[in-house]
């Protein structure tokens, strides 16, 4: 069996989608290379990906936690609380800075061979998805270290973490096709993460920023779709301690399908000159 | 047979270049002027979603134009063209890397193609890892690869350091893991841009054994890109002659290339015509040329070296001459009219015209450019021509000569030296 293809102008593949999936392969092991280069010709490899987040986790505790003096619900241990929030928000910040360096990143194989592009950046986030999970596994011996029971909603986080993934899916293919024509967006993303960490509710719960915030302005806080996923990860861990705000919720969850939708828009049409322009 | 594979119609690549509108001086008022007004234009064409290009003049660049070609089933195509004649976007266009901007091609079946060595190559990986992502991005299954595994570092002679990462590897043993690689790719269609220039002279010729095999034995369509003229008209049967962005020929290999050869020719003097010398000897024209072959130079053939001139007086111990040099300007041979004559008496060279002809036998030199420096005096007296002005170059290709077999001749030797072989049987 042979395939017949037209190559025209401007033609719309009518089996984009199908040429994804035929070259799902490539898809994997693109994935594969970017974690198994990750750690690299380092000593403690992947402990890294522990470490980073609990670091972090005890710089926050720290600052916001004593010195801030930030506090809690009751019944939730204020590193505990953190790490539930930094949990997503890493995934979601290491996916969009991968995913947006990813084109430029693989320059090379972007101007020698064919593909469908859209494989580069959906293996960037996935190796993100790596590190996300072993984070995952050292949250629950953190819940066992602080003997906290998760909540039965624990059942529904895969949802809020395919939330998290689409999130930084979507903008991440925004801006990085962005990315191969204005290599401004290099310097745009590093910014959104730094201020990001601190306006989403990482550190604090999104009751605390709600009783801060104007009554009126309480659902414009879900325009940072990350305030919504976070919220969502930290009732799936600790139920009706830390409750959805729905209205909250569904903007958030607006607001990363129109960015995704925008995101895979943007990338389609820009993806037939990326081999010219990068 | 006859089955067409590729078939291009009415194909066009533009790009858009800038220029800059060069003024040697500016005031810092002008450059700031301008500096807001590149920032304010540019902003416009990012939120319009146009191309930034650097630049205040604008020239739109047709790198391929109305192309149309048909390659049929089991064809090697062997394509030509100066740098930057439109070679290599046209294989980026059949590869699908980038979009034509007019025109359409229709592909049957699956393309690969092997634009550089070792494309995705990750320094980082080992040679083992790298074998299976270099495949997966050429387009093999992880079975494929598995299944040809052994083969692939077989051939590629570097089974030792499997599990180093690449980065360590000297440049040499990077390249052949990554030609092995893909001299294992099984697609319908080949697409191959000048990658065979890679290795030492064993490995080359591996290479070339290996494509041998992949288009004549195994039947598969390969589009070819290279300079080594010989390499192609071993390789390919048919050959398409692009010239800035255009087809300018297309047909039989052999047609094609000789018809490049005479092209390429025409920048070279192959004949000067003039008037120098002195009281004694005056030369009228100089002129190389090919037998049988008005236009190239060719291995196979013979190499005709003619001096047209006059004795005006009566002159012992005339010295018509020439030195033939090679490329890099290595001396290659020096003769004389005369050196034919066996005696050792110096004549006396009676008034009159004269036509001399020196000629080089098919098959004695190897491919290359060549000049030739002519030497006109009266021995142990003068010089008569010092200057350069007649001097005359050529260059060689090796199409249907002898010595294509294991591409010998391409190896840098600047003589073919295959006149004497002889055999017994015992």
């Amino acid at each position: 069996m042979s395939v017949e293809i037209f190559i025209e102008p401007g033609r719309a593949e009518r089996n984009y989608w199908k040429d994804l999936w035929r070259y799902r392969e490539l898809f994997y092991i693109l994935s594969w290379r970017d974690v198994k280069v990750r750690y690299k010709q380092t000593i403690i490899g992947v402990v890294w990906s522990v470490l980073r987040p609990l670091l972090t986790m005890m710089i926050f505790t720290f600052i916001f936690g004593q010195v801030a003096k930030f506090d809690s619900p009751p019944g939730i241990s204020y590193g505990l609380l953190v790490f539930a929030g930094l949990l997503p928000w890493q995934f979601f910040a290491t996916g969009l800075s991968e995913a947006s360096n990813s084109l430029v990143g693989n320059e090379r194989l972007i101007s020698k061979v064919y593909f469908p592009r859209m494989i580069i950046p959906a293996s960037s986030v996935i190796t993100s998805l790596v590190d996300f999970l072993i984070s995952l596994a050292l949250m629950f011996g953190l819940l066992i270290w602080y003997q906290t029971v998760p909540s039965i909603y624990l059942v529904f986080l895969p949802l809020f973490i395919i939330m998290a993934f689409l999130a930084s899916f979507g903008v991440g293919l925004w801006l990085t096709s962005l990315n191969v024509k204005f290599r401004d967006f290099k310097h745009v993303v590093p910014f959104i993460v730094q201020i990001g960490l601190y306006i989403s509710p990482v550190a604090f719960t999104s009751d605390k920023a709600a009783s801060i915030i104007p009554a009126k302005l309480h659902l414009l806080y879900y325009v940072n779709p990350m305030a919504g996923v976070i919220d969502g990860f930290r009732w799936c861990f600790f139920g009706d301690k830390t409750p959805i705000y729905w209205n909250g919720m569904f903007l958030s969850l607006a607001v990363i399908i129109i960015f995704l939708f925008i995101g895979i828009r943007t990338f389609r049409k820009m993806e037939k000159s990326f081999a010219d322009l990068i | 047979m006859s089955e067409i594979v590729i078939k291009a119609e009415g194909l066009g690549k533009k790009y858009i270049i800038g220029h800059k509108a060069t003024r040697g001086y500016k005031t810092f008022r002008e450059q700031v002027l301008q500096h807001v007004s590149n920032f304010y234009s540019r902003t416009k064409k990012l939120v319009s979603g146009q191309e930034v290009l650097e630049g205040d003049q604008l020239e739109e660049f047709w790198a391929l134009k109305d192309l149309n070609f048909e390659i049929e089933r089991g064809d090697r195509v062997g394509i030509i063209g100066k740098n930057g004649a439109g070679k290599s976007t046209l294989l980026k266009v059949l590869s699908r890397i980038t979009e034509p901007t007019t025109g359409k091609v229709f592909v049957k079946g699956r393309v690969a193609s092997l634009l550089e060595v070792g494309t995705g190559f990750h320094h980082e990986l080992t040679g083992r890892e790298n074998i299976f992502l270099n495949g997966a991005i050429m387009g093999m299954s992880r079975a494929e690869i598995k299944r040809k595994f052994d083969e692939i570092v077989d051939f590629s002679g570097v089974e030792k350091f499997l599990d180093t990462p690449v980065k360590r590897y000297s440049s040499g043993m990077y390249v052949r893991l990554a030609f092995s690689v893909a001299a294992y790719l099984e697609p319908e269609i080949l697409v191959i841009d000048e990658v065979l220039a890679v290795g030492d002279a064993e490995f080359q010729k591996k290479c070339l054994g290996k494509m041998q095999d992949v288009s004549s034995i195994e039947g598969r369509t390969v589009l070819f890109v290279s300079h080594n003229l010989m390499a192609l008209s071993s390789l390919c049967n048919k050959g398409i002659y692009l010239k800035n962005g255009q087809v300018r020929s297309q047909g039989g290999i052999e047609e094609t290339l000789s018809q490049y050869t005479r092209e390429g020719m025409e920048s070279l003097t192959t004949e000067w015509i003039g008037n120098t010398g002195d009281e004694y000897v005056k030369i009228y024209r100089t002129k190389v040329f090919c037998a049988e072959s008005p236009h190239g130079f060719f291995t196979h053939k013979d190499i005709i070296i003619e001096i047209e001139g006059e004795i005006l007086k009566p002159v012992y111990g005339l010295i018509i001459g020439f030195w033939l040099f090679s490329q890099f300007d290595y001396q290659l041979a020096y003769s004389l009219f005369d050196d034919t004559d066996p005696s050792m008496e110096i004549k006396m060279h009676e008034t009159g015209k004269f036509l001399k002809r020196f000629i080089i036998p098919a098959n004695t030199l190897a491919q290359g450019s060549y000049r030739i420096q002519f030497d006109f005096g009266i021995h142990n007296l003068k010089l008569i021509v010092q200057n350069k002005e007649c001097d005359l170059e050529f260059s060689v290709e090796n199409i249907a000569g002898l010595g294509r077999k294991y591409l010998v001749d391409h190896k840098g030797f600047r003589s073919l030296f295959r006149t004497s072989w002889s055999q017994e049987k015992f």
